[in-house]
């Protein structure tokens, strides 16, 4: 264990009064002078600002310190920035804690000031008491080969394994199938732009053919895969093509450095009898009557009768509060409604009725809608409660609806052919795939993302990426835009050859451990194996391997496992430091913090210093001092503003001309 | 006397991905929540150790509160089976040391979930000072 930490530099922030408007930062820095281990303890107005990280940087290398602690926003915003200084100043990033008194302090209790000064004493010495634990740790270097596995030759695979070989990375592109192009090239026309599917695929494919450090396996089923991010082995089972003779079944051992797992979506199969599907002639699904038109030039012809009127039965086999796809699969509204405006445009004769639960053709898709209802599609609003009812009368099929627009009103429709529109389901190989790249499925079996919003395109499996539907329903743009940003993703993590993998892992003391085995039950990723050291049987962490997640540490019973930055003595004095007993009284006048007319702060940071350069004893607006200074007028407003808050410069008359305020220095 | 001496004092543990930022965001919209509610933020909730909760209690806190990720954990579809075993255990190490189980509790928190974790730790706030009564 490494020693504790003892000269730790403690830095709160005012945030420019975003927190110092509500706790008293400064008096909680001078009270934190006096903690145990605390060499340097300062309230800055802004912690982030360049100035301060200067001087943060200056103190770590004069005052030797061992740790720092930045007490401002959430560890979202700014736990790389404070990293970053660490490093710039010859300190292991690891022994920096990010304290949160902002989003979790100074704004959520901004009604209790007092409180919530005392709260934020309590987070500051958690986190002091944390950092003293904390263990200077090194990144983990992996080398990396600059080959990339794409799996699956639908559109959004097609496209990225363009723009990787264009960045010059040989790939590696297999597809399941023995044609490539998955579902666009089965569509007749694509909205919004109104190409051929087919066309759309085939200039894909061509675009693939000339390049050289693109190998398109067709085919191709992944059999085994083995190793991790940099390095990761695929065995490749290549079938014979049944049009060449003589072919032989072939598997093949691919080498790469990540992983681009774009292997699309099932159209949703409905059950038979649903809505007479399967039982009844004249209903069809969506993707179906989508071959149909393709096969029908001149009329809609199904079973020897021509088509005049189609209804279309939407939501079918999504957004089930009962059933398991809950979710809508954002394709099907608009893709319907522009099935149905191309059909008017082709056939003339024909009306479409929509049997719809809610209409999302969103965005841009929304004038499709537009155009549909100018040329008289019909729109029937039905409730999940209480479905159509199909029913074959003879030649005739009627449906039974009753139309939540008309309060209710039953309806009975006759229709020539009925379309189930169907949306997207997970494959129905993705748990097989989730099995051999470990990548994590939800209940609905699409892949996982580490989160929707910062991490759409990342997996917990480092150097394995999602793009496309595989990850959840998408529309063509969607998938591409998806699958394009995982390709920046791959380009970002093997340009350089090597990479830096957190140090945020498991690790076994294997004094401690007696090998049960039930670390290696838990773990998704295969990252604990039994291995032997000093004669006994014991676990071993696969440090590329491991996710990071600290699932293995609580089943141990031998408590033998702890995650790196969240050890026993790292989260127990962090509790510790919440409860330690403040006096209210040494804090001072802690309400004041509000009040106070003028509040001391140790130093001005730079941008302050400046604009009281500009000032000089006179009087300047915002515009004049913004083009003295060279910054933008954005940038001095907000300082200036801040200044007039704490009382560093006042407002001087008006420029009556322009109508901008001058600001002086308060005397 | 302060809110935070009257108040119950909570331990909540978040997930860095997905509750915690919930939890900043109650904060970001200035939503208001009990001064006596403290965070500590970890990669998954299938990580938290027993001896952690144990150790809340020990120091004083009133109730332990385990905002999962559920069916969101990226790192797991079993989290929340993972973490519903280690808040089994942990209860059945509280009523060993005569600690009342219902003193823990857990919820599944998205990242949008601002005013569900302040319903939350309104009603656990009510729990625990019903049980002191």
């Amino acid at each position: 264990m490494e020693k504790k930490k003892q000269r730790i530099g403690l830095y709160i922030c005012h945030c420019g009064g975003n927190i110092s408007d509500y706790v008293n930062v400064e008096e909680i820095g001078k009270l934190m002078q006096k903690e145990d281990g605390v060499l340097i303890s300062k309230d800055v107005m802004f912690t982030c600002a360049d100035s301060n990280q200067k001087d943060m940087i200056q103190d770590i290398r004069e005052k030797n310190l061992d740790a720092i602690v930045v007490a401002s926003c959430s560890p979202k915003l700014h736990l790389h920035t404070f990293q970053e200084v660490a490093k710039r100043a010859g300190l292991n990033p690891s022994n920096y804690v990010q304290v949160n008194i902002r989003e979790q302090c100074s704004w959520p209790h901004s009604d209790k000031p007092k409180d919530a000064t005392m709260k934020a004493v309590g987070l500051i010495q958690a986190g002091v008491k944390r950092v003293a634990y904390s263990e200077s740790l090194e990144n983990i270097e992996v080398e990396v080969k600059s080959t990339v596995l794409v799996v699956g030759a639908g559109i959004s695979g097609m496209r990225s394994s363009i723009e990787l070989a264009r960045l010059g990375y040989e790939v590696y592109l297999v597809e399941k199938e023995s044609v490539v192009g998955g579902h666009v090239a089965e569509l007749e026309q694509v909205f919004m732009s109104g190409q051929n599917g087919k066309k759309i695929i085939n200039d894909l494919y061509e675009q693939v053919k000339s390049y050289s450090n693109i190998t398109l396996f067709t085919n191709a089923v992944m059999e085994n895969v083995s190793g991790s991010i940099g390095n990761f082995s695929v065995d490749v089972r290549i079938k014979p093509r049944e049009e060449i003779s003589g072919q032989k079944e072939e598997t093949l051992t691919l080498h790469a450095g990540a992983v681009l797992v774009a292997t699309g979506f099932d159209p949703y199969q409905p059950k038979e009898g649903e809505y007479g599907y399967g039982t009844m002639p004249s209903v069809v699904t969506l993707p179906e009557f989508n071959e149909m038109i393709r096969n029908n030039p001149g009329k809609l012809v199904h079973n020897s009768r021509q088509i005049r009127k189609v209804s279309f039965i939407y939501c079918v086999g999504n957004r089930q509060n009962k059933g398991e796809n809950k979710y809508c699969s954002r394709h099907c509204c608009t893709s319907t409604i522009h099935t149905s405006i191309q059909i008017r445009e082709k056939y003339k004769d024909i009306t479409s009725f929509h049997l719809y639960r809610d209409i999302r053709t969103y965005g841009k898709q929304e004038v499709l809608f537009e155009k549909s209802s100018r040329q008289g599609d019909i729109y029937i609003r039905f409730d999940e409660k209480e479905p159509p009812q199909i029913e074959q009368q003879g030649k005739k099929t009627l449906i039974r609806v009753t139309d939540y627009l008309t309060e209710k009103r039953e309806l009975e429709l006759e229709a020539d052919l009925v379309v189930l529109v169907t949306g997207m389901e997970a494959r129905k190989d993705s748990t097989d795939i989730s099995a051999k790249f470990k990548i994590p499925i939800g209940n609905d079996k699409f892949f996982n993302e580490i989160h929707p919003k910062l991490k759409p395109v990342e997996t917990v499996i480092k150097g394995v990426f999602i793009g496309g539907s595989c990850q959840g329903p998408k529309n063509i743009t969607e998938s591409v835009q998806s699958s394009l940003a995982a390709t920046a993703k791959i380009n970002a993590l093997l340009g350089s050859g090597k990479i830096q993998l957190a140090p945020i892992i498991a690790r076994v003391n294997q004094d401690a451990c007696t090998w049960c085995g039930k670390c290696a039950e838990v773990c998704d990723y295969d990252s604990l194996v039994k291995t032997t050291a000093a004669n006994r049987e014991v676990a071993l962490v696969n440090r590329a391997t491991c996710a990071g997640c600290g699932i293995c540490a609580p089943v141990c019973p031998e408590n033998a496992i702890d995650l790196a930055q969240y050890t026993d003595s790292e989260i127990e004095s962090m509790i510790d430091g919440f409860m330690m007993e403040i006096d209210p009284g040494e804090i001072g006048k802690a309400e004041a913090a509000v009040e106070k007319e003028v509040l001391q702060m140790r130093e001005y940071p730079q941008m302050w210093k400046n604009i009281l350069s500009t000032l000089n004893g006179g009087k300047k607006t915002i515009p004049e001092m913004a083009e003295e200074l060279n910054e933008k007028k954005e940038l001095v407003t907000y300082h200036v503003m801040t200044m007039n808050r704490y009382g560093a410069v006042v407002p001087a008359g008006m420029d009556e001309d322009e109508e901008y305020y001058y600001y002086s220095i308060k005397n | 006397m302060s809110d935070t001496k009257s108040s119950p004092r909570i331990l909540v543990f978040s997930t860095d991905t997905i509750s915690d930022p919930g939890i900043d965001q109650a904060g970001q919209r200035k939503i208001h929540y009990s001064p006596s509610v403290y965070v500590i933020s970890l990669p998954c909730s299938s990580g938290i150790k027993p001896r952690w909760i144990m150790h809340a209690f020990e120091q004083g806190f009133d109730g332990v509160f385990i905002a999962a990720d559920g069916i969101e954990c990226s790192y797991n579809h079993k989290c929340a089976e993972y973490t519903n075993n280690i808040i089994v255990e942990t209860q059945q190490m509280m009523k060993d040391k005569n600690i009342n189980p219902k003193r823990i509790r857990m919820a599944a928190l998205c990242s949008v979930c601002a005013e569900p974790f302040v319903n939350h730790m309104e009603n656990f706030s009510r729990i625990l000072v019903e049980l002191e009564n």
